[in-house]
């Protein structure tokens, strides 16, 4: 397996200490389990995501753990501006807020709340479960760029988070890159559900919600590849990450950097596992490898 | 990790602990080590983490929109349970439980395991002394009840002074968080915090530990997973017995 060399790197604008970020909405409710995360060996954190206003969620069950993956309709659980409390003791590290809204001025007030207190903004146009919000705004490219133009207005880095339930995730992307963004971030879990079959109803209490983890691996490859063809910003890749070599692997379809989420289930410190398998003093740079797939 | 669907259960008994306390028998063991809980799935309400009082149930206070809909339920009805989850009590030597109102039900397991030696016992009033029974019968019992209906008049965090906490290898603690930090507070103060095993309740939407939302502070300790029990060294200067946080994620005291 190809290894690379150590270090920090900075990707879309945004200083990281090495190219493993945690992925958003795990384990990125509250300041002090961001910074166990970055203690652990992650090169930056994506916060959960934070709306325009306090939200509970979905009623349960919210998660359920099946073959291969998660399939999660937590619906956007989340404590609006008083989450800003929560970064107070993570200044000047690498975090990336992720942020929604229903409207591109709901990204601008929730970007505004957070320009200037964290390292840069991921906006959640993505989500496949919460009504009006995430995918909902997400497959319509000209929605992604007046949205990515708002929250861009004030000048910190910001990434968009695409969703992978679109016929074509390479429009979505150049639709971002059109409206400001730094980097696409590439993707948001597959729209998913599970039955009950001794109950006969839906599991989750949203009925459908998203597939992360091992089980969608592929298709992240797949949408990393297309928007590094589509896109002329760096692309992060994310989507059932959970060794090494699969880091490596969505670097050669054109990851810039990538996010480890569902991994986290089987190994809390799944970002020093993998970051000692990938890192090495021989290792290459990161830019020999990352799109050496397309040629 | 394996799949964790929840398991169909169908509720075959119930029964009245108290006035506002049942325990809802299932048809189904789950194997788990004393103190561990499962979400519970209330078909078409929510799911709920709830503590398992033996193998087969668990014993539940109507506090909530899915405790509600539970004590409206019959013998035959159908429920999901996933788990069990977090860490349990782990145990060796003598050990003395404290344990207060629904916050009983997690210890009970060391009562019925033969884990327990000592225990004590807090309600508001003599008719919601939980399992007082059966804990008579495997333990040395002491009783506290706030208005005096039985035992001694008083909080539970007051019989601690009758009894030598040399003697026990840990002290195993459920309860209100309120009683819980007052326990700890005492176990600070004799030098031997790290002796106690402190079962918390926090919010909770996934129990495994991923979604974050039973995160503590400072560490970042996941309640589902890193705990729900913790010892009391641990939570010395934590958030324990000041505040947590609700579904959104704000905090509340406690």
């Amino acid at each position: 397996m190809v290894t690379l060399y150590p270090g920090p790197v900075e990707v879309g604008g945004i200083r990281l200490r090495n190219h493993l970020l945690l992925a958003a909405g795990i384990l990125g409710t509250t300041g002090a389990s961001l910074a166990r995360i970055l203690a652990s060996g992650a090169g930056g954190v994506v916060t959960k995501s934070i709306g325009p206003s306090p939200k509970e969620g979905h009623p349960g069950p919210c998660l359920i753990v099946v073959d291969g993956g998660i399939i999660n309709a937590m619906g956007l659980p989340n404590p609006s501006a008083a989450f800003t409390e929560e970064l107070a003791a993570l200044q000047g590290e690498p975090v990336v807020v992720s942020i929604f809204g229903g409207t591109p001025e709901e990204f601008r007030t929730v970007a505004g709340w957070f320009a200037g207190r964290a390292s840069g903004l991921e906006l959640n146009l993505s989500c496949p479960h919460a009504e009006g919000y995430g995918a909902a705004i997400g497959s319509d490219p000209a929605l992604v760029e007046e949205c990515t133009r708002a929250a861009a207005s004030y000048g910190v880095p910001t990434w968009v988070k695409l969703t992978p339930n679109v016929a074509n995730i390479g429009e979505i992307g150049a639709a971002a890159e059109r409206g400001g963004a730094t980097a696409v971030v590439a993707v948001n879990t597959v729209k998913a559900m599970r039955i009950s079959t001794a109950l006969r109803r839906p599991v989750l209490g949203n009925r459908f919600g998203g597939l992360s983890g091992k089980a969608i691996f592929p298709v992240a490859v797949r949408c990393v590849y297309d928007l590094y063809e589509a896109c002329s910003i760096p692309v992060i890749g994310c989507g059932g990450i959970s060794t090494a070599d699969n880091v490596v692997e969505l670097m050669m379809a054109g990851a810039s950097a990538v996010e480890i989420g569902s991994a986290v289930i089987d190994d809390i410190d799944v970002f020093s596992a993998i970051a000692k398998d990938l890192y090495g003093p021989d290792g290459v740079d990161a830019q020999e490898i990352v799109g050496c797939a397309h040629a | 990790m394996h799949e964790q669907m929840p398991a169909p259960v169908a509720i075959t008994e119930i029964v009245e602990e108290t006035p506002s306390i049942r325990t809802f028998v299932f048809d189904r063991e789950i194997a788990a080590r004393p103190g561990q809980f499962v979400m519970v799935w209330v078909p078409g309400v929510d799911e709920v983490p709830m503590a398992l009082s033996s193998p087969s149930s668990i014993t539940v206070q109507k506090v909530g929109d899915a405790t509600a809909a539970l004590f409206a339920m019959h013998e035959g009805d159908l429920i999901g349970v996933r788990g069990p989850y977090g860490n349990g009590f782990t145990v060796s030597g003598r050990t003395l439980a404290i344990g207060g109102g629904v916050g009983v039900s997690p210890l009970l397991p060391l009562v019925t395991t033969g884990q327990a030696d000592t225990f004590l016992l807090g309600a508001r009033t003599a008719s919601e002394l939980l399992f007082a029974d059966r804990i008579r019968e495997a333990a040395t019992l002491m009783v506290a009840t706030d208005d005096g209906t039985a035992g001694h008049h008083g909080f539970v965090t007051q019989l601690i002074s009758r009894v030598d906490l040399a003697d026990f290898a840990q002290i195993c603690v459920c309860g209100p968080e309120v009683m819980m930090a007052a326990v700890l507070a005492i176990l600070d103060r004799e030098g031997c915090a790290e002796r106690g095993r402190f079962s918390l309740h926090r919010y909770m939407k996934c129990g495994v530990g991923v979604c974050g939302s039973c995160c503590t502070d400072p560490h970042g300790l996941r309640v589902c997973r890193d705990g729900p029990v913790f010892s009391g060294d641990i939570l010395l200067g934590s958030e324990f017995g000041r505040y947590a946080r609700d579904a959104t994620g704000s905090r509340h005291r406690v």
